[in-house]
């Protein structure tokens, strides 16, 4: 064993870089790749942002001219009022550039990249060229999108999930380049994604220090594990979609056009596809991706509640389990998206039971997160704020999965902004709440600052009020069947009667002021990263995991050529006998007192 | 610190539910006994989410305000309650998978359309809905109960044949073709939806049932509205720039008054 990780060590022990260009661009160490990711979505995440306050602001002055935006988009606003296509246009690729961008790059190729080979004692992942491999080809991903808004026709309206025939078809739409160009990028970014995963668990698999079984890993890594596993399954069904769709468009071929179509007044020249087809391919990826979203930040969470609460982990086996059990049901209900389709109403009852035993591992997790909580001694930390705010923000977006999940309510609330208000509480904000949890946890890893406590916890907050004051109302619009992606309520009588522009106009101020707030987290870390209090230990959390002893930041091959041996369980706090609260994973085998085996 | 978190969590909490619990925006009107059964089985997803939702943000709260560092004592090293853990699984499990199955008739009533002990009624008011880019086109069969069959190229909306019903056809001569929907009150009604573009969706908020109409695929939807009254009939499938204002009317009026709309509607078609 003890050769053999030897031979790990040579085998991914690569000469430490000497310019600039192989040290922070092409970069094959994984620290430096992981901060990439993180920079490309925090650079993603602002421009979601703003692409949403352009959807907000549409919303609730749909035919006032604001003169800035017709100097800044003379096409999509003229004079200064925005276009219904402008607004689709902003709304799907607010989706596309969140969802891809943001909740799939950070949390698994930024923490899970940087921190993963640490935490399981590796020198770095099992393929550190394919992991740079996979960075850039996420970044031509990221301009390819970025590219859309800038050709001919614009940015695509056909929403992220981009049904067809509406996005196969230009002679439905202003048509141009940009659908294209939209499905060029998510083929770029599958591919990204597909090398990622492949690294991710070989490196779980294979590079575990000496002592590290399955059972001790941190819980970050057991999730960033299983993502990787959903990733490595679902992005390629994405990508072959992708491709067939991008065939219609410009090949001629009809995978998911029908015939017989007339699109206004042109006879459409395809024939025999199925546009049901798209949806079952996009969301047999798309349901896992929830999942791919929102793990990691579980993990972040589970593992910094167990940290600052100074106890170990609440139920770490049905943790585990409960993470392989809602990666394994995730792939078998992405029918729920598809009840109202008109797909066959026996498999809708199907995926109706599976959608609901997804409930069972998710109460799991909350409850063992109030568990772990329970008769600790909670430190508030800002780490341990976004991760308590996590808990109770996954408590709300999930409850109302219980509604969705039931296809005779569904098929009321099924596109209406309870849906909205859904999926934007569990897999935007609770996943955004785990990175937050992150970057303030293992910013002084990184950098060998501390982050300022203050300005963190002014922006947490703000951050959770304001989130709550979005997307809350949100379910109220569902409640008086606000359907999603309308441009305006101008056209539908009962909306406005019932109260929506009033509900609108509440969380388009409250969507103003919480972006506004968010760049006092980048002032955080600009300012932390020049300004911060500089650790004085390499363990400035009293932590228990790998990534504590080494160096801050960690040197190139992270453990300095001494690869740890592992002895105890990641959580284990407040030991009783023990000389301190916490005894770290590579301490002596006698730095705990012994336990009953099993356990 | 932690009495701050704890009560903001508190507050979140009951702020969110309050409007649910006292209605403060009441779902739509109901016209259908299914639609009172959806609500039925909403009212229950409330109550028992509602419990969980507040039990859970309210224990969270407890523990944040409770277990702050300043209190005496050190932190209990518990590791798990196995009896606790199989005690909160059960519950979830029963709870969730019980509500599906309660549900489950609601939703064979609306979607099981072809089952054997649901056999649709024989009296029952036929009506082609097909959607376009950014209008409905609702079609009736006429006298003979017959639709006639449609050709793309007698597709012409000024000659107002928007789908192209091929009118020297014996059972196409009196088919009528209406921007908004007339249904009798207390008979079943059957929609055959569908789409000349793209994919649409067929939304009554008062009917609690909505289905996409997919071009290629005829999907069928049945109801028997009790109310009289005019209800409105949104778009609710992206299906373009104009999405938002893709909207008609349901008018749920007395058979004589049908009746007679039938009849007014086929003296036009005459002309």
């Amino acid at each position: 064993m003890a050769t053999e990780v030897a031979e790990h060590l040579e085998v991914h022990r690569h000469p430490e870089p000497t310019n600039f260009w192989t040290k922070y661009i092409f970069s094959i160490d994984h620290k430096v790749i992981g901060i990439q990711y993180i920079i490309l979505a925090i650079v993603a995440v602002f421009v979601g942002m703003a692409l949403s306050l352009l959807v907000r602001l549409r919303l609730v002055w749909p035919d006032k001219p604001i003169e800035i935006l017709g100097t800044l988009f003379p096409v999509g606003a003229p004079e200064g009022v925005m276009t219904p296509e402008f607004y689709l246009a902003m709304l799907t690729m607010h989706g596309t550039m969140m969802v891809f961008m943001v909740l799939t790059t950070a949390p698994q190729g930024g923490f899970g990249n940087y921190i993963l080979p640490i935490q399981i004692g590796a020198a770095d992942m099992a393929f550190p060229t394919l992991n740079m491999l996979s960075f850039w080809t996420t970044f031509v991903s990221f301009v390819t999108l970025c590219a859309a808004f800038f050709v001919q026709g614009g940015a695509p309206i056909a929403g992220w999930t981009a049904y067809p025939p509406l996005s196969a078809l230009d002679e439905a739409t202003i048509g141009g380049y940009g659908q294209d160009l939209w499905l060029l990028s998510i083929a770029f970014f599958c591919i990204g994604s597909l090398l990622g995963a492949l690294n991710f668990i070989v490196t779980t698999l294979q590079l575990r220090a000496k002592g590290l079984t399955m059972m001790r890993l941190p819980l970050t890594v057991w999730t960033w594990f299983v993502t990787a596993i959903l990733g490595l399954l679902a992005f390629g069904v994405l990508l072959s979609a992708g491709v067939l769709l991008l065939m219609d468009r410009l090949g001629g071929t009809s995978f998911f056009i029908p015939g017989g179509l007339l699109v206004n007044d042109i006879p459409i020249d395809h024939t025999g596809g199925s546009p049901i087809l798209w949806q079952h391919l996009f969301w047999f990826f798309g349901h896992p991706e929830v999942y791919i979203a929102i793990l990691p930040g579980m993990g972040v969470t589970s593992h910094i509640l167990a940290t600052f609460a100074r106890k170990p982990v609440f139920g770490y086996k049905a943790m585990v389990y409960a993470v392989v059990a809602i990666g394994a049901l995730g792939f078998v209900v992405w029918g729920h998206h598809m009840f109202v389709s008109g797909m066959s109403p026996y498999s809708g009852f199907v995926f109706s039971v599976l959608t609901m035993c997804i409930g069972v591992p998710s109460a799991i997790k909350t409850f063992n997160w109030i568990g772990t909580l329970w008769g600790g001694k909670i430190r508030f930390t800002t780490p341990m704020l976004y991760s308590i705010g996590f808990v109770s923000l996954f408590v709300t977006g999930g409850i109302s999965g219980i509604f969705l999940g039931q296809p005779s309510v569904d098929l009321f609330f099924h596109d209406t902004y309870f849906v909205v208000a859904h999926f934007h509480l569990i897999m935007g904000v609770a996943a955004i709440f785990g990175m937050f949890a992150g970057v303030a946890f293992w910013f002084p890893k990184f950098f060998g600052r501390m982050m300022s406590e203050g300005m963190g916890k002014v922006h947490f907050w703000l951050t959770f009020l304001g989130v709550y004051a979005i997307f809350g109302p949100m379910h109220y619009l569902g409640v008086i069947a606000h359907p999603r992606r309308y441009a305006e309520t101008t056209s539908v009588d009962y909306l406005g009667a019932a109260g929506a522009n009033e509900i609108h106009y509440f969380v388009t101020m409250a969507a103003m002021i919480t972006v506004t707030v968010q760049c006092l987290f980048l002032i955080n870390v600009v300012w932390s990263l020049f300004k911060g209090k500089r650790v004085t230990s390499d363990n400035p959390w009293e932590a228990t995991t790998l990534e504590w002893v080494t160096a801050t930041p960690p040197a190139h091959d992270n453990f300095e050529g001494r690869i740890p041996t592992v002895n105890h369980g990641p959580y284990e706090f407040s030991v009783p006998g023990a000389p301190r609260d916490y005894v770290m994973q590579c301490n002596a085998p006698d730095a705990a007192p012994a336990r009953k085996s099993g356990e | 610190m932690a009495l701050l978190l704890a009560v903001l969590i508190w507050i979140v909490a009951v702020g969110l539910a309050y409007p649910f619990i006292v209605d403060t925006w009441p779902l739509p009107d109901t016209i259908t006994e299914h639609a009172r059964q959806v609500d039925a089985q909403y009212r229950l997803t409330l109550w028992v989410t509602g419990i969980i939702f507040l039990l859970a943000q309210l224990a969270l709260g407890y523990a944040v305000f409770k277990f702050g560092r300043n209190r005496p004592g050190a932190a209990a090293h518990v590791r798990g309650n196995e009896r606790w853990e199989i005690l909160w699984t059960t519950a979830a499990t029963v709870l969730f998978v019980g509500l599906t199955f309660m549900g489950y008739t609601v939703w064979a009533e609306a979607r099981f359309t072809e089952s054997a002990n649901r056999a649709p009624d024989e009296d029952r008011t036929i009506v082609e809905v097909v959607g376009q880019q950014f209008v409905w086109n609702m079609r009736y069969p006429g006298a003979d109960g017959k639709f006639g069959p449609t050709k793309i190229e007698l597709v012409d909306d000024a000659l107002g044949n928007p789908l192209g019903v091929d009118r020297d056809h014996p059972d196409g001569k009196d088919d009528i073709v209406v921007p908004r929907m007339a249904v009798p009150v207390n008979r079943q009604v059957e929609l055959q939806l569908k789409s000349k573009d793209v994919l649409h969706n067929y939304f009554v908020p008062e009917l609690r049932i909505k289905l996409d109409t997919v071009p290629g695929i005829t999907g069928t939807l049945r109801f028997t509205p009790d109310k009289i009254g005019t209800y409105e009939i949104v778009c609710s499938e992206l299906c373009g720039l104009g999405h938002y204002k893709m909207r008609s009317f349901l008018e749920v009026k007395t058979q004589e008054d049908y009746d007679q709309w039938l009849v007014a509607q086929a003296e036009f078609l005459e002309q």
